[in-house]
């Protein structure tokens, strides 16, 4: 087994982010480490996505810094992200896997297909045209293209925001099931139960500042601040 | 990306496929005028020569300013027109070898049926002084073309210079035979045709025959080899063998025996124009 | 080409029509392929890349969809002519210097509306693409390959744009019976000699014609949107 270079811990270092002249993020401090799964919480326009796209490298900090075990260049191979709505390339599900199989410089044969269609349990649409797989699907799909990186540390952006609850389920699975076999997961979500259920660490983000950061019980049972309890408790953290 | 390739070699295929003209086949280019392609005299008489030497003979038609143009350019290998002062300020200029006369045809006066003008006749000049006196309509090719240069020289006799007036009823077209007759037709106007295009025009309307016959109204042809010492690519062979073949008895049989409903349309005589 | 209507002669096969039916095709299809072959990746890497003079690359490119066919015929017969820069090879007045001179016309078409296309497409997969470590060269082939229903039509407007037009071909190739005549300079030609109703059944013939090559194109497109879309 080659010795692949370590992406964890990513450390914030003082980050702030603003979009042309709107504040998204500030002051954001803190580390990601291995273990069991992140998951960002918060509100719609708390920064979760812009967060996201900050620790996967897609936007660059406007204050501070953001900090690998190595250099960004070396590890940006072990991460991978699956969008909210992900964009389907124009071909089938099989070829959508091979493309990021091909992407990551990785062997594109048709054992490694099967498999990341089976891991996502996508086999027997392996020859349907991409975009015309229902929402559940192709978030699967998706799910099959950010493995085929056979990432350290998968981040996903609400990937179940728009699903039903069985395709919810579905993708749910999936995830514990990355998460069990040795990926840091890192993911955001506004739905509570979903971040019960999979959370190991919560990360609470409000008004574009990190709120709270810690083990997912320990939130849950007695959050610190007052946005915390605010919004566990159903209400609109304005 | 291999797709691109793919696609580029098919073109560079059918570019090479479509050339074998370029190079193994005898050809030569003619420029010669829109009168003699419109009156039909080269489908008739290329396929005879091509029968007997296999050479292919491409006719670019333009008006005669335009196919000396061509010659001077080197784009042609010969130049067969009908104006003789240009022509033969095209060999003395050292763009040509040798003007050769080959036929003659007419003009005729062309106008609407009803003639308002009333210049209905056998004198060019008198009618011509008729239009340029009650104003009548007048449809000029304007094209630097033989017959256009024929008309001028009309006018000049007849002591009438329109085209430097520029007096509304002058239409300067800019355009060939058939278009000027479409365009007389069109607005009820006289127009001065050659009688090869008149005979093969099929959309006559309601115009006719108004003046003929009068000797000013006879209209020469020549033919010249581009002059290889201007332009090495000119093939003056095959150039030469057509301009032989055309002032030869067969050539000038060819000529006299293409007709258009019984009526010959061009009058061969080498040697003598 | 006599008195026969353009029906007569499509029925009975003649031989004539056929010929300048089919150089007609050859012509522009090829003129099609070429300006695609140089415009498509140009319009595309003009979409994707940020470059000083950018904007007046393309408002030039827009503005050029709209240069005069006769304009371009007569810069390519120019240079094409023995005593112009490209005379040497002597492709003036053949079927090579028409292509030419379609491919000059519709290039900046098929450029223009490629970049439009694949900046729209880059916007809406760049974060996917980036997250997924795709080089700069392949993000131009995954973009052209995914737009290509949208390139298809974008094809067959150039084509179209070709097919209708006679001031090019006209300059550069002389209309030479059986040499470098075409559907539009027939049409032009028959209309000069007064032959009204066949230059109209020639216009219909062309019509159908490029209504046939886009009923085609559109069931291809069809066929492999439903496979492989």
């Amino acid at each position: 087994m080659r010795d692949r270079p370590t992406t964890l811990p990513i450390s914030f270092q003082d980050v702030a982010y603003v979009a042309g002249t709107t504040p998204i993020l500030r002051d954001v401090t803190l580390s990601i480490t291995s273990g069991p799964p992140t998951v960002l919480l918060g509100p719609n326009g708390s920064g979760k996505t812009t967060f996201l796209k900050l620790a996967m490298g897609l936007l660059t900090p406007v204050a501070g810094n953001i900090v690998y075990s190595e250099h960004r260049n070396v590890v940006r191979r072990r991460q991978a992200i699956v969008f909210q709505k992900p964009v389907m390339l124009r071909r089938t599900a099989a070829r959508n896997v091979a493309f990021a199989l091909k992407a990551a410089g990785r062997e594109q044969d048709a054992p490694a297909i099967a498999r990341l269609l089976g891991a996502v349990g996508l086999e027997a649409l392996a020859e349907r045209p991409a975009r015309r797989l229902s929402a559940g699907e192709q978030q699967r799909l998706a799910l099959a293209r950010a493995l085929a990186r056979d990432p350290e540390v998968l981040f996903l952006d609400e990937p179940t925001a728009s699903l039903d609850p069985a395709a919810t389920k579905a993708v749910e699975e999936i995830v514990t099931c990355t998460a069990e076999s040795g990926v840091k997961i890192v993911m955001s979500t506004h739905d509570l139960g979903q971040a019960r259920r999979l959370a190991g660490d919560i990360l609470f983000l409000a008004k574009g500042r990190v709120m709270e950061h810690g083990p997912a019980a320990a939130f849950f049972a007695e959050p610190a601040t007052s946005e915390a309890k605010c919004f566990l408790a159903g209400g609109l953290v304005t | 990306m291999r797709v691109r390739y793919f696609f580029l070699g098919v073109v560079l295929a059918l570019f090479a496929a479509a050339s074998p003209s370029l190079a193994q086949e005898k050809s030569i280019v003619v420029a010669s005028t829109t009168s003699t392609q419109d009156s039909g005299l080269f489908g008739f008489i290329l396929p005879k020569f091509k029968a007997k030497t296999g050479i292919d003979v491409r006719v670019i038609a333009q008006g005669t300013g335009q196919a000396l143009d061509t010659g001077r350019r080197g784009d042609a290998d010969v130049v067969f027109v009908h104006a003789k002062s240009q022509e033969e300020k095209f060999v003395a200029d050292g763009f040509g070898v040798k003007r050769f006369p080959v036929m003659y045809n007419d003009f005729i006066l062309i106008g609407p049926k009803s003639d308002p003008a009333k210049i209905e006749g056998k004198d060019i000049l008198a009618g011509l002084k008729g239009l340029a006196e009650k104003g009548s309509s007048f449809v000029s090719r304007g094209d630097k073309s033989g017959t256009h240069a024929a008309e001028l020289a009309l006018w000049k006799a007849a002591g009438v210079d329109p085209a430097a007036t520029k007096p509304g009823w002058y239409r300067e077209i800019g355009q060939g035979m058939g278009a000027a007759l479409n365009t007389a037709g069109a607005m009820s106007a006289y127009v001065l045709s050659d009688r090869g295009t008149w005979i093969s025009f099929k959309n006559k309307g309601d115009l006719k025959i108004v003046i003929e016959g009068d000797q000013r109204l006879f209209n020469q042809y020549g033919i010249i080899l581009v002059n290889p010492e201007k332009h090495q690519n000119v093939k003056k062979e095959p150039g030469q063998a057509f301009i032989d073949w055309l002032v030869s008895g067969e050539g000038q049989d060819a000529i006299r025996s293409y007709k258009i409903e019984g009526q010959q349309l061009f009058f061969p005589n080498a040697g003598q124009g | 080409m006599d008195g026969l209507t353009a029906l007569e002669l499509i029925w009975s096969g003649d031989a004539n029509l056929f010929a300048v039916v089919g150089l007609s095709l050859f012509v522009t299809l090829s003129a099609t392929i070429v300006a695609s072959a140089l415009g498509m990746p140009f319009g595309a890497l003009v979409g994707l890349t940020r470059f000083p003079g950018r904007n007046v690359i393309i408002v030039l490119l827009n503005g050029c969809m709209g240069l005069p066919p006769v304009v371009i015929g007569l810069v390519v017969f120019l240079l094409l002519s023995r005593s112009g820069p490209l005379g040497s090879f002597g492709i003036l007045f053949t079927p090579q210097a028409m292509i030419i001179a379609q491919a000059v016309l519709i290039a900046p078409i098929i450029a223009a509306l490629t970049r439009q296309v694949i900046e729209d497409l880059w916007a809406e997969y760049r974060d996917e693409l980036i997250a997924m470590d795709v080089g700069r060269t392949s993000r131009v082939a995954t973009l052209l390959w995914d737009a290509r229903f949208s390139l298809v039509t974008i094809l067959l407007a150039g084509f179209g744009r070709a097919a209708a037009e006679v001031g090019a071909v006209m300059i550069v190739g002389g209309n030479i019976d059986g040499f470098t005549r075409v559907m539009t300079t027939t049409i032009a030609l028959e209309t000069s000699k007064g032959d009204l109703p066949l230059a109209i059944g020639l216009g219909l013939v062309l019509i159908a014609v490029i209504l046939t090559i886009n009923a085609l194109a559109w069931a291809v497109r069809g066929w492999s949107e439903r496979h492989a879309g």
